[in-house]
């Protein structure tokens, strides 16, 4: 295995509120190596998009408190200054965010701002070289007429061509991590179809590590190599594709896999549903944060397990919950499939 | 099929002008948003209206409730003829059809409290008011997963989950035959989405109501519908049964939506792409 080019440990990020110390990221940890691509999984206050825009250094400010460890390379980025962590970002580390209906400027041309971005990099590229590599960017990302398109303005594309085209200037400086927050979530199916599989040739060809956001667990099947779900603010579990999806040791993980409405599968006369909803950040249950939705909980669940494997044969497949391995494959199967409990009646 | 259909649509079809002109606007094209759409509901049943941004089902719904005027066609309610009634006309027959929106930030009126949301269309249609309004909402807001307390509050205090329950409820509240439900979940919360996909459902067994549930995800439409219509271009391209339309898909565009939804099971996707 090649080294790991981004390092988090033990991140932890907090925002000073009305209400109180608000702990959007508690003690997140994980290695990505080149060509990879780690899926973090959760829903909303989860805490998935505040770990990718800190590694970023998007979280500095005077309400936040970041504690832990991003290293880029070795080289430690929470420390780091605003005027290098401006130099690492679209250089180094580069990002696509996932509402491309807003993430342009409107009155200027597409290809103008992802060239602005190049020569904000390197002082040695012409305006000509710049709108050059655009248009090779276009093509690479499968923009059609991508001469005539890059003079074009944000509101002349569709959604799905414009977060080809924020893809392509994720891409303009060649990063080695891009992180990519709910890409395709916007987009149609076909659409986004198109966009997974550009990013899956990316990482291919280019060795380009990713970080992928999402809470769809088909687009996790079709691209991630491992995933990190996480749940008010913690990884509550971690582990291979395969092991996340055919052998999930966490409840809130179950919960998520029934609950799908899947076309593979003949259709469950209900629904299988986790039941209530997120919790508030700023009151969170005491112990394991998914007890008061778990039908599962028992005493033990008053204190916070570790992240750590429970499975003999699995090192690298981690979890937080404390019913064993054996109560849990007796407990996740129901109605034949995985999922949190049996639908009421 | 039994008896008369609820809702009868025939050739609906809605166009918007494309204007030119200084001073003058002249009409230079048309948007075909709703290009001769035809379907049947039966009383109690499902139909889900399948298909992507842009293929005109949110404009067939608001033209099937004459919230906008269809430019031709003909829409049947209960066997009476909708299309063209005016505003006055339709004011009685708006206790029958009920809409649930998709943004549940953007369809609740913040600066009106729950109990208000949900009682006004009682009030407005003259069924309930006073000490039997509030009576009748708070039962309304237990049914749907709130608390009868949640009456004073206001939309801000709600999670999305919650306030799409607001929205049910406010939709329910005059015992409408007919629920639209214009992506009613997919602004929630995977978790949510379930927890709401199974109160349309307990809802639709309760109270015998018939559902246009309108979205892009097959997954979710095939969950709750009998019968999928799928959309493209203004026009259905294939209707019929559900389990027919994603078992043995006919027309080239239902086999390539159901082909790009991703399938949540890992060998199964490496087996795709290696195909």
């Amino acid at each position: 295995m090649s080294a790991p080019i981004l390092s988090v440990a033990d991140l932890r990020v907090g925002f000073a509120t009305e209400g109180g110390l608000l702990q959007a990221v508690d003690g997140v940890s994980f290695e990505l190596r080149p060509g990879e691509v780690l899926a973090i999984v959760g829903e909303s206050g989860s805490g998935k998009s505040v770990t990718a825009q800190t590694i970023m250094g998007l979280t500095r400010s005077q309400n936040s408190r970041i504690e832990g460890s991003v290293k880029l390379e070795g080289e430690e980025l929470i420390e780091a200054s605003d005027a290098t962590m401006r130099r690492l970002r679209g250089d180094r580390i580069g990002m696509v965010f996932q509402d491309p209906m807003t993430s342009f400027n409107p009155v200027y041309r597409i290809g103008n701002q992802i060239a602005e971005a190049m020569r904000a990099h390197r002082d040695d590229v012409s305006k000509q070289a710049a709108r050059a590599r655009a248009v090779e960017l276009f093509e690479a990302v499968g923009i059609p007429e991508a001469e005539r398109r890059v003079d074009d303005y944000p509101h002349e594309f569709s959604g799905g061509m414009r977060q080809r085209a924020m893809i392509a200037m994720a891409l303009a400086l060649e990063p080695e991590v891009l992180i990519a927050d709910e890409p395709t979530t916007a987009l149609d199916v076909t659409i986004q179809a198109q966009i997974l599989h550009l990013l899956e040739d990316l990482n291919r060809e280019r060795g380009l590590a990713t970080i992928l956001i999402t809470h769809d667990l088909g687009v996790v099947a079709e691209v991630a190599d491992r995933v990190l779900v996480m749940y008010g603010g913690k990884v509550v579990e971690e582990g291979t594709l395969d092991e996340i999806f055919y052998d999930p040791q966490h409840p809130y993980t179950w919960g998520l896999m029934g609950s799908l409405t899947r076309l593979d599968r003949p259709r469950p006369r209900r629904l299988p549903q986790i039941s209530g909803s997120p919790p508030s950040l700023l009151e969170l249950p005491q112990g394991c944060a998914f007890r008061p939705r778990c039908p599962h909980e028992f005493g033990k669940c008053a204190e916070v397990p570790a992240l750590e494997p429970r499975l003999e044969d699995a090192p690298s497949h981690r979890d937080r919950c404390w019913l064993t391995p054996e109560e849990k494959r007796a407990r996740r199967v129901v109605e034949g499939q995985i999922g949190l409990e049996a639908p009421a009646p | 099929m039994s008896g008369e259909p609820l809702l009868e649509v025939t050739d609906l079809v809605k166009h918007f002008p494309i204007k030119r002109g200084i001073l003058i606007d002249r009409e230079v094209d048309q948007v075909r948003a709703v290009d001769g759409v035809s379907f049947t509901i039966e009383p109690g049943q499902t139909l889900g209206l399948v298909g992507e941004s842009g293929s005109g089902k949110s404009t067939a719904c608001r033209a099937v409730l004459q919230l906008i005027k269809p430019s031709s066609g003909s829409v049947r309610f209960e066997g009476r003829e909708i299309a063209g009634l005016s505003q006055r006309q339709m004011r009685p027959l708006r206790r029958e059809m009920q809409m649930i929106f998709q943004d549940p930030y953007a369809s609740l009126n913040p600066r009106k409290r729950v109990g208000q949301i949900v009682g006004d269309p009682l009030k407005r249609q003259g069924v309930a008011s006073g000490a039997e309004l509030r009576k009748r909402v708070q039962a309304l807001l237990e049914r749907v997963g709130l608390a009868g307390e949640h009456y004073n509050r206001f939309p801000h205090e709600f999670s999305g989950g919650q306030r799409q329950r607001i929205g049910i409820a406010r939709a329910l509240a005059l015992q409408p035959k007919l629920v639209i439900a214009d992506e009613p979940v997919s602004a929630l919360d995977v978790s949510i989405q379930a927890q709401i996909i199974n109160l349309l459902d307990d809802l639709q067994d309760e109270f015998g109501l018939t559902y246009l549930f309108v979205a892009h995800d097959i997954g979710v439409v095939r969950h709750i519908s009998d019968r999928i219509a799928v959309m493209n271009d203004g026009k259905i391209v294939e209707e019929g049964e559900v389990d027919q339309v994603c078992e043995h898909p006919r027309h080239e565009y239902t086999k390539k939506l159901l082909a790009a939804v991703p399938v949540p099971d890992p060998r199964e996707a490496r087996e795709r792409a290696a195909r």
